[in-house]
Parts: structure tokens; C-alpha cells; sequence
């Protein structure tokens, strides 16, 4: 007999829980009256900063915030003075001095401070990783309240990868004491147009 | 050893177990602190319990569901039936493509099967990358908490390993500095490395995914690069609908540390590109644990830690002290379940304040599954001699209600009167940290008749 056949025989045999049904989970759920103001307040609790672009121009807001940076990548159409095409490596690993991503997300949760991040166009995952800071652009127009209705828009029909990013990296390790920066990015700034 | 003794260890530093006890009351509070933000939290809870219960009502019929979907999205998944072919699948998964440099996030299950050493002697390079794990890796300590693996560690512990290991700065025991200096030293050993295993949060049977909960990014930094990952998944694990993320992410964090979400919440459901995914399905004595009306709610566990950070005894005694994987009030009931004989002390490391049942998220009747295995241990004939007999005498004593009278009268007389060296004498157990009260005249028996009485 496989392990396969064996362990769900073994479930079969010791499974004792009669089936009750499966629970709504889209519950009555917490709103906030301001979106934004919650937004900002959640991301800045997780060490990241929100901000609203007012005249829609990335590029001059790269320019004026980002200075000193020397390696660009970007993922967004939207951004066009990046330094390095991030799709053109053939391995991740040339990523590695990436000092700030541009990257695209679907959409901001209120009550976390996270975004839905899913670019399928995006052909090395590591960048949102490996770049030391991540600025990120989300339609001003696309937050929602909490995780019920952020899972009402994600599907997996597909194969691929996505995930929520709330705010930089950051470790509470050692003694309980927060460190912005710990594998990943040491600074995630949320860029709504 | 047992609980009580290995506990002994732990408090003999007075100062040290105090701000044990804190670190971990500072996190439960900012759990509660989270929780009282959300208005339907309890009703999260209670739909969160209802969902694991379904699941573990068709368990076989949800695990096969996310084989057939992984498989579809070009996953690999694997079945280990214990810690034996967990391992060896790995090794093998490893070998096949050559790779003798593995990167591991944090996995609760590859520390159940000992899966650490067995690759080693094998001959392969393993790194644990999440902070504290690596902490305790260099250390070569175990994790004492399972969502703050280096918990009983003070931050001049920390300095004086990577002094030790990564040359740091002598003295300098600052978190900032040792955080950004592991981030240095790791991040060599993830671009180095062949492949990454990450443990699993949850597996979606419907899309045949997994989601990877982190803060510090080890878990996407490492699966990324590397061509190869191997997930190693519990059967329990597993949750039916996607949607059903929701309500486990919303609890999960605030739960655990009183995030309101992790850094990472990330959705594996591809390998990357010209790499291979697999994912280990691992039993390991957890669908025995389906069959017993007792204890099968301690499958539902979403590993929060919240238990542990609440129970006043876990607190006082650090997670070493329970000589098992996972410690506190949930590994208090899955250690007894793997190994009753070996586990005996664990259900007795509880005051049954029911604290921890209270704070889980799946609302897990934690401290009724301790009471009910300090029976299975009584049964069993494992109990101490010397407690077993003293709990035999008070019981008869308390069947004879003369034999107690006249005890309770002698000892209101005896007690006041008999000096100190005696009666907290290293016989005393009890009196070692306590002081017994101010012993009255009377029995409460003696005063309800004379109240009695007096009315008439």
C-alpha cells in the first residue's frame, strides 16, 4: 500500500466528526467611514509610509524622493525612468543590487495596511525581496475594508504567485524590540494615483 | 527529566524568569489590544472553528481535492506517512537535483521529525534563515516558542553567539546592529543556495496552493531564488476555500503578535521559472488524534502561539522546560497524544485557569484536553509514586468525614505553633515561594453550625 493510501485510510478509519456545514465567511465585517486615514494609520503601525499622488506623475515623485538612487527597477508602465529592465536576467540572482522596485498591486486593505501584490508579467519574484526599498502603486480608488472582501477579488485558477505586503520587512527576534529591515526591503512606501 | 525538574533549571534565575514572564505579557497584551480592535472577533472565532471542524469531518476527501489541484498547476506533492519518509523524501528531492546548499524558513513540522540533523549527516548544508531560528541553529539550542523561537534569549545572549559565529563587534549586543548583521550573513547563504523549504500555514484544497505567513521575508527570499521547494505541510493544514483565508489571516496575526497581518502573506501556487515545487503531505501520528473525542479539536491548532504567551506556567518556565517540539497548553496535549509515557508531566504543567482556551482563535478546549490527560496518566499507572499516594490518602481521608474533623483540629492547633524550620521544611514543596495562612479557631463546619444555631 502506497503512504498515500495509508494515511487516508487511516483518516477514514479514525475520522469520528460528523460533517457540519461549511460557514459563510464573508461575515458582517468592521467598515471605516475613512478609508484612507485608516489605511495610512494601519501602514505606518507596520513601519510603512502611505502617500496620495496628486497629479499622477511617478516619475517626478521618483525623482524627488528616491535621489540617490542608483539601481531602478520597475514592473509598472506607468514609471519609465527605471535603470534596469527587471525581466531581462535570466536568473534572479542578478537583482541583487536593486536598490528600489516600482511595483504594481491590485489593491490596499483598510484594517491591515496590506496590498495585493499579483504580476503575472513580473518574471522574478525575488525582486519585491531582494530590492532595498519597494515603493508601490495602487489605484487610489481600489481599497477596501478588511481580508472578506480583499479574498472576494483573489483567484487561483491559474498557477502563479501573489501575495499581501504590509509595510518593509522587520524582525522582533531579538529581546521583543522591532527592526525595520530584516531579509527584505528596509523601507515600503504605498504610492496611491 | 520532567517539567517540574527542567522547569527547576529555569527559575533557579529569579531576575531572568521575571522578564520571561513580561516579554511574553507584553505580546498578550498586544493581542488583546488587536482582538478589541476588530468588533466581530468572536464571531471570526467561532467561524473559524466551525470551518477546521468541517474539514476535519472530510479530511481524506480535502487532501486528495489539493493533490489533484497542485498537481494541475504543475506542483509535485509527496506523501510521508511519519518523520522517517518526511526526511528521507527531502534528501531525496535534494539529491535529484544535485543541491547540497538548503535555505529553511521556519517549519515547526521539519523540527518534529528532526529533520536538521538527519540532512547534516547526509552531507548537506542547512540554514535556518528566520532570525531567532538561526539564533538558536548557531546555538544549537532547539526553538523555546513557535512563533518566537529565541524568546529566552537576552539580547547580550544574542551578541556574544554572532561574535562568536559572525564576527561581530565585541559587546555590541544592540538589536539594530545584530538584525542588519544576520541580514548580511544571510543573505549570502540565500544567494548561494540550491534549495529552499519553507514549512505551510495553510493549503487551499480548491486551488492546490499554500500560503506562507513571514515578517522577515526569508520564507519568498529563499523560494524564490533557489530553483528548487519543498513545503512540508501537515494534514491539518489544509482549508477548503480560498475565501476561507479571510477569517484564518485576520486571526492569525493578531493572535500571535498583535499584527494586524504579517509582512508576507504569500500565495505559492507555481515553482519559479525552470524550477520545481513539491510539497510533503506528512501524517506523523496526527490522523490517529482524528479518532479521539478528546483531543481531535488539538488538530485545528493554527500554530498562533497565543497559548503560550498567556499561560502563566509557560511563562515562568520557558518553552525548553517541556522537553517537547512544540511547548505550552497546545504542546501540552500533542506531546501526550505522540508519546503519553515520554509527555507524562506535560498535562500537569497547568493551573487549569483556562487562560489559554480563552485567547485561541480557534477557540480550542485546551484546558479541558489537559484535565482529561492527567486522567489518561493516572490511568495509565504513570503517575509518580509519591503524588499518586498522597492524592490516595487525601482521598481517603476526605471519604471519612471524623478522620477530617479531628485532622483539621489537630492542625489548627499544631500549625501557628510550630517553628519554621519544621514547617517549611524541604518537605514542604508547596511552601517554597508561598506563605500559608493565618489558620482560624474554627473549621468552616463549625462555624456554619454555631450560625446555624445562633438564628434559632
Amino acid at each position: 500500500m502506497s503512504s498515500k493510501e495509508t494515511i487516508l485510510n487511516s483518516i477514514r478509519e479514525n475520522t469520528i466528526t460528523s460533517t457540519i456545514k461549511l460557514p459563510e465567511t464573508n461575515i458582517p465585517h468592521i467598515s471605516y467611514e475613512n478609508k484612507n486615514e485608516k489605511y495610512a494609520a494601519a501602514l505606518a503601525s507596520v513601519g510603512g509610509n502611505a502617500v496620495w499622488l496628486e497629479d499622477g506623475d511617478i516619475n517626478a515623485f521618483v525623482a524627488e524622493h528616491y535621489k540617490d538612487t542608483e539601481v531602478i527597477a520597475s514592473t509598472c508602465k506607468e514609471f519609465t525612468n527605471e535603470t534596469i529592465d527587471a525581466n531581462k536576467p535570466n536568473t534572479p540572482h542578478a537583482l541583487e543590487n536593486v536598490d528600489l522596485a516600482v511595483i504594481k498591486a491590485q489593491f490596499a486593505v483598510a484594517e491591515n495596511g496590506a496590498v495585493w501584490v499579483k504580476n503575472p508579467e513580473n518574471r522574478h519574484r525575488a525582486l519585491y525581496f531582494l530590492a532595498k526599498q519597494l515603493l508601490i502603486i495602487v489605484d487610489k480608488n481600489a481599497i477596501v475594508d478588511t481580508m472578506h472582501e480583499a479574498y472576494e477579488q483573489i483567484e487561483f485558477n491559474k498557477s502563479g504567485y501573489g501575495l499581501f505586503i504590509s509595510g518593509p520587512s522587520k524582525t522582533a527576534d531579538i529581546e521583543q524590540s522591532l527592526v525595520i529591515g530584516a531579509h527584505g526591503p528596509t523601507d515600503a512606501c504605498i504610492l496611491f494615483v | 527529566m520532567g517539567h517540574p525538574e527542567a522547569a527547576e533549571k529555569f527559575i533557579a534565575n529569579d531576575e531572568r524568569m521575571h522578564w520571561h514572564d513580561k516579554a511574553l505579557w507584553f505580546v498578550r497584551e498586544k493581542r488583546d489590544l488587536a482582538a478589541h480592535g476588530i468588533p466581530e472577533w468572536e464571531e471570526l472565532r467561532r467561524v473559524a472553528k466551525q470551518i477546521k471542524t468541517h474539514v476535519m469531518s472530510k479530511l481524506d476527501v480535502y487532501l486528495e481535492e489539493f493533490e489533484e489541484n497542485a498537481k494541475e498547476k504543475g506542483i509535485h506533492v509527496h506523501w510521508a506517512k511519519d518523520a522517517k519518509e518526511h526526511n528521507e523524501i527531502v534528501l531525496k528531492l535534494l539529491l535529484n537535483r544535485g543541491a547540497k546548499k538548503l535555505v529553511k524558513s521556519k517549519s515547526m513540522l521539519t523540527e518534529e521529525c528532526h529533520l536538521n540533523p538527519y540532512l547534516e549527516e547526509n552531507g548537506i548544508d542547512v540554514v535556518d534563515t528566520d532570525l531567532g531560528e538561526r539564533i538558536v541553529q548557531l546555538r544549537e539550542e532547539a526553538p523555546s516558542h513557535i512563533v518566537l523561537p529565541a524568546i529566552h534569549l537576552k539580547k547580550e545572549d544574542v551578541g556574544t553567539t554572532f561574535e562568536h559565529f559572525l564576527k561581530t563587534e565585541k559587546g555590541n549586543s544592540d538589536p539594530t546592529y545584530l538584525t542588519r548583521s544576520a541580514r548580511v550573513h544571510l543573505r549570502k547563504k540565500f544567494l548561494n543556495a540550491d534549495a529552499s523549504l519553507t514549512g505551510v500555514n495553510f493549503g487551499i484544497a480548491e486551488t492546490g496552493g499554500i500560503v506562507v505567513c513571514t515578517n522577515e521575508g526569508n520564507a519568498d527570499l529563499g523560494a524564490s531564488l533557489a530553483k528548487l521547494h519543498i513545503a512540508s505541510m501537515g494534514i491539518e493544514k489544509i482549508i477548503p476555500k480560498i475565501k476561507d483565508l479571510a477569517v484564518f489571516t485576520r486571526l492569525l496575526s493578531r493572535s500571535a503578535t498583535g499584527q494586524p497581518i504579517t509582512s508576507y502573506t504569500s500565495h505559492f501556487h507555481a515553482p519559479v521559472e525552470g524550477g520545481e515545487m513539491h510539497i510533503i503531505i506528512v501524517d506523523n501520528g496526527r490522523s490517529k488524534i482524528l479518532g479521539s473525542q478528546d483531543f481531535k479539536q488539538s488538530l485545528n491548532c493554527i500554530r498562533c502561539g497565543a497559548c503560550l504567551n498567556t499561560c502563566p506556567i509557560y511563562r515562568r518556565s520557558g518553552g525548553h522546560s517541556y522537553g517537547y517540539t512544540i511547548p505550552g497548553p497546545i504542546g501540552s496535549t500533542l506531546g501526550p497524544s505522540k508519546d503519553l509515557s515520554a509527555n507524562k508531566t506535560l498535562p500537569f504543567a497547568c493551573t487549569l485557569c483556562a487562560s489559554c482556551s480563552n485567547v485561541c482563535p480557534i477557540k480550542i478546549d485546551l484546558h479541558h484536553q489537559l484535565y482529561k490527560y492527567r486522567q489518561h496518566v493516572v490511568n495509565a499507572g504513570l503517575l509518580a509514586t509519591k503524588k499518586h499516594t498522597i492524592l490516595k490518602v487525601a482521598a481517603w481521608v476526605m471519604k471519612h468525614p471524623s478522620l477530617l474533623d479531628f485532622g483539621g483540629k489537630i492542625a489548627r492547633k499544631i500549625v501557628p505553633i510550630m517553628p519554621r524550620s519544621i514547617l517549611y521544611s524541604s518537605a514542604n514543596i508547596w511552601g517554597k515561594k508561598r506563605e500559608l495562612p493565618k489558620f482560624p479557631k474554627n473549621s468552616f463546619k463549625e462555624l456554619y453550625k454555631q450560625h446555624k444555631e445562633g438564628k434559632k
